[in-house]
């Protein structure tokens, strides 16, 4: 296949299948094994200082937020992220907790830019940022999925988009049309909510899926955070709705309004006025460090963060939920 | 009947509306594009498909999303799939109009989201990033651009193409691999409706908003426009229109 340019953006994961596929046979539970854990005991065992890390959905909608703020909390530092984010991703750059960015989009959707990434980024604390589009990075971890070096697809082409990333673009050798390579990210940690699962990892999530499809087969360690844990007899009476399996698990936490302040959807509403006050407080390094310093480090889990914003208001959160 | 009052952001919603026909499937971003397919499907666009890149297709818009992958975007839909499914429906030739915002645009409607000034890294200003909006301009057929109209916005090159639009001009988007047909269709902004001139593939006026003239529109601009011998103008909104945005599109006042 012939090259014809290659994006100036470093791979910031090598890509090795046939390490992967080893990992995958050994270092992984092929058999039914319970999994539940805190958030506290998933993010020490594997999450790691300098890890490659990626989270789904995103910050306001169907967010790891129990496991992300448990990551500022044990102050794990020169995190590699895959960078699809709102709310958790801002937390980390807000904590200064992130060295390296595949990034796509990181901001505040009805909010505007993210000043925590500005700041970061402005200011050289993230040392690189290699440039992807919301399908391109997700094809990346489609790519790992499939164990296939890469995936050649119809975005990115003729752009700084495909300039600053890790791309290539090259000549079909089947019909010589142009296509941009698509490399494939090997994430070390992944972090995703859902709707149910049971002990051993079998996850379910209601409405869209996002990409947690591609995203659990990426990834080397995989911490699931459930709103509820359900018996397996459940997850065997609709086996069709099981879009992350078992194997692919290394972590089960229990973590009702686990995406609080997003949004969990047919479960409970996103808090309007609790994602304000982030954005109000992100906005200056002080305001930031107050926040983190209140809703991370002066709480000792999520249990006792859901404390502090009090039951009425997650009740209220819950009876906004709109329906089907 | 004295004409009702409205904001320029309130203008640029209905008219961007009024650009989405019946019956077609639309990729739609983050933001206004979201309150103008709101507002269509409420007018003239009952059986409009929105499409958002995280799975939702064919939600009805009762309420306005908030962010491209909530609730509202698939509430009461047809699908609930993943970003694999609606970026690769875009890539077989399914989706007929794709609605983006920016930071900047170029004569060749060229859009940057992610980076103000000459450097990539550190830069001077760090913007969100492509998100889907790279995507979207590379697959949909064609791209409705939405966004204020001045001159930080409308420059000669910006500072980093994002999302293509024609790229360097005629054929340029072939010669770079990208499907043949497709780009930026329309740009509405807050003084004008704009297109793209066939030959040339630059931006053209087609018609100027209620009360700005052709100058104002040139004075804005920080390129030279095609400005055809016969400029039309744009209706104001309707009652019926500024009635549904601020009542039922949107009540909370995230945009207008």
């Amino acid at each position: 296949m012939r090259i014809l340019e290659s994006g100036m953006g470093e791979l910031l994961q090598p890509i090795d299948l046939d390490e992967f596929r080893e990992w995958n046979r050994e270092k992984k539970a092929h058999g039914l094994v319970d999994k539940r854990m805190t958030e506290q005991e998933a993010i020490s065992r594997f999450v790691y200082d300098g890890c490659y890390i990626g989270t789904e959905l995103y910050g306001t909608v169907r967010a790891p937020m129990s496991l992300a703020r448990e990551v500022v909390r044990q102050g794990k530092k020169d995190l590699r992220v895959a960078g699809q984010g709102v709310l958790e991703l801002d937390l980390w750059l807000g904590a200064h907790l992130v060295k390296t960015l595949d990034i796509t989009y990181i901001g505040l959707e009805v909010y505007g830019t993210s000043n925590c990434l500005r700041r970061e980024v402005e200011s050289g604390r993230v040392e690189k940022v290699v440039e992807w589009s919301n399908g391109g990075i997700t094809w990346r971890f489609k790519a790992a999925s499939m164990g296939v070096p890469f995936i050649p697809v119809r975005s990115m082409l003729g752009t700084d988009t495909f300039r600053y990333s890790a791309a290539k673009i090259a000549e079909c050798p089947f019909t010589g049309m142009k296509v941009c390579l698509i490399p494939a990210l090997i994430l070390d940690v992944g972090l995703i909510h859902v709707h149910r699962a049971d002990k051993y990892g079998n996850a379910q999530i209601e409405g869209i899926s996002g990409f947690a499809f591609e995203l659990a087969r990426a990834s080397k360690r995989l911490i699931i955070s459930a709103e509820e844990i359900v018996d397996t007899e459940e997850i065997r009476r609709y086996p069709d709705r099981t879009i992350i399996p078992y194997y692919l698990v290394d972590a089960v936490v229990h973590a009702p309004f686990g995406s609080y302040p997003g949004e969990m959807v047919y479960m409970y509403e996103r808090d309007e006025e609790a994602i304000r006050e982030w954005v109000e407080a992100s906005k200056t390094e002080e305001g930031t460090q107050a926040y983190l310093n209140k809703y991370v480090y002066g709480v000792a889990n999520h249990q006792e963060y859901l404390e502090l914003v009090g039951w009425e208001r997650l009740e209220r959160v819950k009876a906004a939920v709109e329906g089907r | 009947m004295t004409a009702p009052n409205y904001n320029p952001t309130e203008l640029m919603i209905c008219l961007a509306a009024r650009q989405i026909p019946d019956g077609v499937t639309a990729f739609i971003g983050t933001g206004i594009p979201m309150l103008a397919a709101s507002l269509a499907q409420k007018m003239h666009a009952p059986n409009l498909i929105p499409v958002f890149e995280f799975g939702g297709t064919g939600a009805i818009l009762k309420r306005l999303p908030r962010a491209v992958g909530e609730g509202r975007t698939f509430y009461r839909g047809l699908v609930a799939s993943g970003i694999c499914d609606t970026m690769e429906t875009a890539a077989r030739g399914f989706i007929d109009y794709g609605f983006l915002g920016g930071a900047q645009i170029d004569p060749y409607g060229n859009l940057n989201s992610t980076i103000i000034g000459p450097q990539h890294h550190p830069p001077k200003v760090r913007l969100p990033g492509s998100g889907g909006a790279n995507d979207v301009g590379s697959l949909c057929w064609r791209t409705i651009i939405i966004i204020r109209h001045d001159k930080l916005r409308f420059v000669p090159k910006v500072d980093f193409i994002t999302t293509p639009g024609y790229l360097t001009g005629p054929g340029a988007r072939e010669a770079a691999g990208l499907p043949p047909g497709t780009g930026p269709y329309r740009v509405v902004s807050t003084l004008a409706l704009l297109d793209f001139d066939e030959e040339t593939k630059r931006m053209r006026l087609l018609a100027t908003n209620p009360g700005v003239t052709v100058e104002q529109v040139i004075e804005n601009t920080g390129f030279e426009l095609i400005i055809p011998d016969h400029v039309g103008q744009n209706d104001p909104p309707t009652e019926e229109e500024l009635r549904i945005l601020r009542e039922e599109v949107d009540p909370e006042r995230f945009y207008i």
